[in-house]
């Protein structure tokens, strides 16, 4: 693959290339006549390692389908996904699984993405017991070093998810996104359904993360002011397609897509007379 | 000018496992007047829900009323019989709740359940029924009227089925709209299309308010009023430009700070740590005694620990509960 200049302004491999993805989603009315959903229109993008990209976009715009594309959850109908090198679109099911270890994902609502029925000790060992290649040891040690990591006590390890609140929930769900060492970690508005206060919390942890770790974000969010504080690039999509893709600085100074714009003017400012976005 | 809404004092506790009580409202007090829009804010676990459903009194099982009053229209409605209560929610006093797609009914047309709310208070006649539905949904949905009104929820989006609740809502003509994170399942575009919703109505209607949020963004040019609950109690509570402009509160200062500024200069602060407020507001994590912010606080003083502070006055409608600003 060749080497290509990107937004650090490095010439460093890309850890994933996404090319000319394209998603089609066919929908069978009662009446049997098929129709079809174009959720992905020829995406692409690149994201070095060590650095963030965010996908914005309003509901509906395909920024979820991305997500489950990149994590192995849904195939594309066409297009290339290169990670590390790889076309991960072509690999067969036993390859795919040790793809997946690589790029996990975060979900919004921790509440309904962590097994209520589990303790947060069993959340967090399911991934390297399914994984079969570390004993009862280096399992322990690996989930007490993560719980230390994202800030969690050893102690809340007996309780289930729905006893902690929900900024530790959210801890625990990167924890465990982290067990398997993964490179890339898509966070599918993994912010969304905090507290303010608590949304910063987080999102200082995976800077810190990012810092330490040199870990690899796809940030999907509408948030746009979060997305220009965490991200080093912003990818604005609208109907299946990527618009505008540049700098956040660039993005906000000068958006150059009807779209990007709108989205703009919804950030909502605290103590500012910015009347325009709510007269309609 | 009198409040239509007094609310005095109001304690409200869930009863959990045994016969513990753990209070959910601490002595919350607000006046709302008529056609003003109060912003509630607060963060999970502050009460905000407990609030809303106590105005209406829509209360899980297990919560008890321990005290205060609600005085709307001259009758304090924690008093009221049943019936009166009926009289009263939907009426005079509708609530919107937080998700659409669980507030209406999956199998009946959005036009019929605006319209059965209007036949359960008491409207007859199928003509003034279907004329007066119509009506409402002109308008809500000034656009496609007839389509939306035909339609069921499964085919409208998020933010319009989110205006079928507030049609509902309205339908009565009530003076009162309680309305409960009404927008945070829908995306900032449809948001604000929902607060524009909302300021219109206002304007024709001139509705009252009581808009809960944890949002303190969203309240920006939207409130004239502002309540900051943390813990169950009012931390502070005044004009919107005064508490959203310039947060008196220590609480309500660093709850804005933690959120990312949008800034048009080029390259402030990016990828810096936020400021963040250490610690929760969870129950086991609340002092026995003493302001009950204080644990988290950043300005604590010896005082803080030994008693807790009581609204200071700072203009005649601005108050703060904090001892910094006590004389």
């Amino acid at each position: 693959m060749k080497v290509e200049a990107t937004a650090t302004g490095k010439n460093v491999h890309p850890l994933l290339k996404v090319e000319n993805l394209v998603k089609r989603y066919t929908k069978r009315s009662l009446a049997g006549t098929p129709e079809e959903l174009l959720a992905l229109d020829s995406v692409s993008f690149t994201i070095s390692p060590g650095t963030t990209l965010a996908v914005v976009g309003e509901s509906g715009s395909g920024k979820s389908t991305l997500a489950n594309c990149l994590a192995c959850l849904e195939s594309p109908t066409s297009g290339n996904i290169w990670f590390e090198g790889k076309d991960i679109v072509k690999l067969e099911e036993r390859a795919c699984r040790q793809v997946r270890r690589q790029i996990q994902l975060i979900f919004q609502d921790p509440a309904s993405s962590l097994n209520p029925r589990w303790s947060a000790f069993e959340v967090l060992v399911e991934p390297l017991i399914l994984q079969r290649k570390f004993n009862r040891e280096e399992i322990k040690k690996r989930v007490n070093y993560w719980l230390g990591r994202v800030g969690l006590s050893q102690d809340i390890v007996g309780r289930s998810p729905m006893e902690l609140s929900g900024g530790q929930r959210q801890r625990l769900a990167i924890a465990r996104a982290l067990t398997l060492e993964p490179k890339l970690l898509i966070l599918d508005e993994a912010l969304s359904a905090l507290d303010c206060s608590v949304q910063a919390q987080i999102a200082n942890l995976l800077m810190e993360l990012q810092g330490s770790l040199g870990m690899t974000y796809l940030f999907i969010t509408h948030d746009l002011a979060m997305a220009a504080h965490f991200a080093d690039e912003i990818a604005v999509m609208d109907r299946g397609r990527i618009v505008e893709q540049g700098p956040p600085n660039k993005i906000f100074i000068q958006p150059e897509q009807e779209t990007t714009r709108r989205l703009l003017a919804a950030v909502p400012r605290i103590g500012r007379g910015d009347q325009s976005a709510l007269e309609r | 000018m009198t409040a239509i809404l007094e609310i005095h004092d109001l304690h409200v506790s869930y009863r959990s496992s045994g016969s513990e009580l753990s209070p959910a409202l601490k002595g919350v007090s607000f006046r709302l007047m008529p056609g003003e829009i109060m912003g509630v804010l607060g963060e999970s676990g502050s009460g905000k829900s407990t609030l809303a459903g106590s105005l209406v009194r829509l209360l899980p099982g297990n919560a008890l009323v321990t005290g205060g009053t609600v005085q709307f229209e001259g009758k304090d409605l924690l008093q009221a019989n049943p019936d009166e209560l009926q009289a009263i929610r939907g009426r005079h006093i509708s609530l919107i709740f937080q998700e659409p797609s669980l507030a209406l009914h999956p199998t009946i047309r959005v036009g019929e359940q605006v319209r059965q709310v209007l036949a359960a208070h008491g409207s007859r006649g199928k003509r003034t029924l279907n004329e007066r539905t119509r009506q409402i949904f002109a308008e809500i949905f000034p656009e496609e009227t007839d389509r939306i009104s035909r339609s069921y929820p499964h085919q409208l989006s998020g933010g319009q089925r989110q205006r079928v609740l507030i049609a509902q809502a309205i339908a009565c003509g009530p003076s009162v709209v309680v309305a409960d994170e009404p927008t945070a399942s829908l995306d900032p575009t449809t948001q604000m299309e929902i607060l524009g919703v909302f300021r219109r109505l206002r304007e024709r209607l001139g509705l009252a308010m009581i808009f809960i949020t944890h949002n303190p963004a969203l309240l920006s040019d939207f409130a004239d009023h502002v309540l900051v609950l943390y813990a169950g109690e009012v931390a502070e509570c005044g004009p919107a430009e005064s508490v959203l402009g310039l947060p008196r509160h220590p609480y309500t200062k660093a709850l804005f700070q933690s959120i990312p500024a949008v800034s048009g200069k080029p390259g402030t602060g990016r990828k810096a740590k936020l400021p963040v407020i250490l610690g929760d507001s969870s129950r086991s994590s609340l002092p026995i005694r003493g302001c009950c912010f204080e644990p988290r606080c950043t300005e604590r003083m010896e005082i803080c620990k030994e008693r807790e502070p009581s609204p200071a006055n700072l203009s005649v409608s601005h108050t703060v509960s904090c001892f910094k600003y006590e004389s």
